[in-house]
């Protein structure tokens, strides 16, 4: 199994949300981050003087799913988060030992539900 | 005549109830807009109360308030508040407080124009753009209804200032939203509240200081001014719960809808306060929840970004007031009869006194919007709007 944690643009979250739901996948953890990437931020100019904001507001999105899943996961989240402009985001791919249904107590519940 | 202590004492309170709103309109537009343009929100209206404050003092007050040329502006008799005394004169307080009373309205005013701007104005575009509208558009449209001008000799109905401040607040809106263009992502993706909460604050702060806008409007401490006061409050109910029902027909009944009818009810009863019966307005406010709430699909369908529904609210809300008052005036309040007393002309002096404002208000408004966007440019970068308005124009965070 993998921990796919992509950190996107917030307001991408709704396109990312539904295009994994189109693909079968539902189960995922979000939350508000603020980050900063290769770039440091974005400068802003004042009166000549350089200002740079560096921590932007992301969204994390957490999905856990087999490593059959993997490469398609990834590549629905970067189609549907991407504009092309500097910023877009970062996905990575974690290896998780892993995963217990408290409800069933069931070891590695499909990941996929029905 | 005598200073009267009574109606002092309640317009200095009136004065300090109305001043509130001028934040109220920040909170309740801040808790609106996304978590990164939140303090600009608030700190807009502030700026609003704060540069309005000093032009009315400096020319303001003498342009709407100075003695009458052609009915269309005050004279400079005013200027710097030059013969505005602490002694009542004529009346029965002194004029200082009278100028005090009608600046707050002037900032409010203001302060709901910047629906149409929400994250995306300069904020030095902003402070030029407010002392040209406050110049060039409030003060002749107080001039016109209060002041003495042509719309006051005409006979039109405006009790608190309907016409004044929020048909000419929420046109303002449209023509400054038509000109800055839409929000990036407006249309695209979801451009959500950030805390409704605080909306709902805000609502609570302006039906509150309400009580000091319409029933301070009487002048005095007196019948009139109970009758403002209870009919007031009886059209906001009116209209949150017909605004509530509206919304519930078509989905989840919201308290962003309620609020929002509230208000709608409380800008259609102010040009009618003194003029019509608590019966009445109790119409008045549902109808104005219900028109102001249709007012905002039809300007969500036709992907108008004026974000804020100052327009809806205020434009269209203000406009019903107007026509409303014309209609439901009776003697029995205060001496005028409208339509529903056979009085013909008292309605259409109202309609043409709404109409008049409602063109000058949108035409001078859109041309003073494209003045300062072709001079210094009324948008922000596109990067600042992204990273939002507290960090970029204000270098704070919510
Ligand atoms: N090395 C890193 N470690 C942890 N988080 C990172 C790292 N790089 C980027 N991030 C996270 O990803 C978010 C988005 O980064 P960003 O899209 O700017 O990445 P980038 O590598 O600079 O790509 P681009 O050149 O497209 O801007 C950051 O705000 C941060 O939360
Ligand atoms: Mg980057």
């Amino acid at each position: 199994m993998k921990m796919i944690k992509a950190i996107i643009r917030p307001e991408k979250i709704d396109f990312v949300k539904r295009a994994l739901e189109e693909h079968g996948f539902f189960g995922m953890t979000t939350y508000e981050v603020m980050g900063r990437g290769e770039q440091k931020g974005i400068p802003l100019t004042y009166r000549g003087k350089t200002i740079l904001v560096d921590l932007l507001p992301k969204v994390s999105v957490e999905v856990v799913v087999p490593d059959s899943d993997t490469d398609a996961m990834v590549n629905v989240i970067a189609t549907t988060a991407r504009t092309g402009k500097i910023g877009d985001g970062r996905i990575f791919i974690i290896p998780v030992d892993e995963s217990v249904r408290v409800r069933t107590h069931e070891v590695d519940p499909t990941m996929k539900q029905q | 005549m005598a200073l009267d202590t009574g109606t002092t004492a309640w317009l200095l309170a009136a004065t300090a109830l109305v001043m509130l709103m001028t934040p109220g309109v920040g909170f309740f537009y801040g808790g609106l807009v996304r978590r990164k343009n939140f303090i600009s929100m608030v700190a807009l209206a502030f700026i609003a109360f704060a540069l309005v404050s000093i032009q009315w003092v400096l020319i303001g007050y003498s342009l709407a308030f100075g003695q009458d040329i052609g009915g269309f502006i005050g004279n400079l008799q005013y200027i710097g508040l030059q013969g505005v005394g602490m002694d009542p004169g004529e009346g029965t307080y002194p004029p200082l407080l009278f100028m005090a009373f009608q600046l707050v309205f002037a900032a409010i005013a203001m302060a709901i124009v910047t629906s149409g701007m929400a994250e995306r104005v300069r904020l030095s575009a902003f402070v030029v753009f407010t002392l040209l509208w406050t110049t060039l558009v409030y003060d002749p449209l107080a001039h016109w209804a209060l002041g003495g001008g042509w719309a006051m000799q005409l006979g039109g109905l405006d009790f608190a200032g309907g016409t004044v401040v929020h048909i000419s607040s929420g046109f303002a809106a449209l023509a400054v939203a038509l000109v800055i263009g839409k929000r990036t992502g407006f249309g695209e993706y979801s451009l959500e509240p950030h805390n409704i909460p605080m909306t709902l604050l805000g609502a609570a702060l302006l039906w509150f200081g309400w009580f000091g806008f319409n029933a301070g409007s009487a002048l005095a401490a007196n019948g009139i001014a109970a009758n403002a006061f209870v009919v007031t409050n009886t059209s906001a109910a009116a209209g949150a719960l017909a605004w509530l029902c509206a919304s519930w027909l078509s989905g989840k009944p919201s308290s962003l809808g309620m609020v929002t009818g509230a208000i709608a009810g409380l800008v259609a009863i102010t040009p009618a306060a003194g003029y019509v019966t608590p019966l009445a307005s109790i119409v008045i406010g549902a109808m104005a929840g219900y028109i102001c709430y249709r007012a905002m699909l039809f300007r969500i369908n036709r992907k108008l970004d004026e974000s804020l529904d100052a327009w809806a609210v205020h434009g269209v809300g203000g406009l019903w007031g107007a026509i409303a008052t014309g209609i439901f005036a009776i003697a029995a309040v205060s001496g005028y009869s409208g339509l529903i007393e056979g009085n013909v002309n008292q309605f259409l002096a109202n309609v043409a006194g709404a109409l008049a404002a409602l063109i000058y208000a949108f035409v001078v408004s859109y041309v003073l919007a494209l003045v300062v966007d072709r001079t210094i440019g009324l948008r922000v970068s596109e990067e600042e709007e992204y990273v939002g308005l507290d960090i970029s124009q204000h270098g704070e965070r919510a």
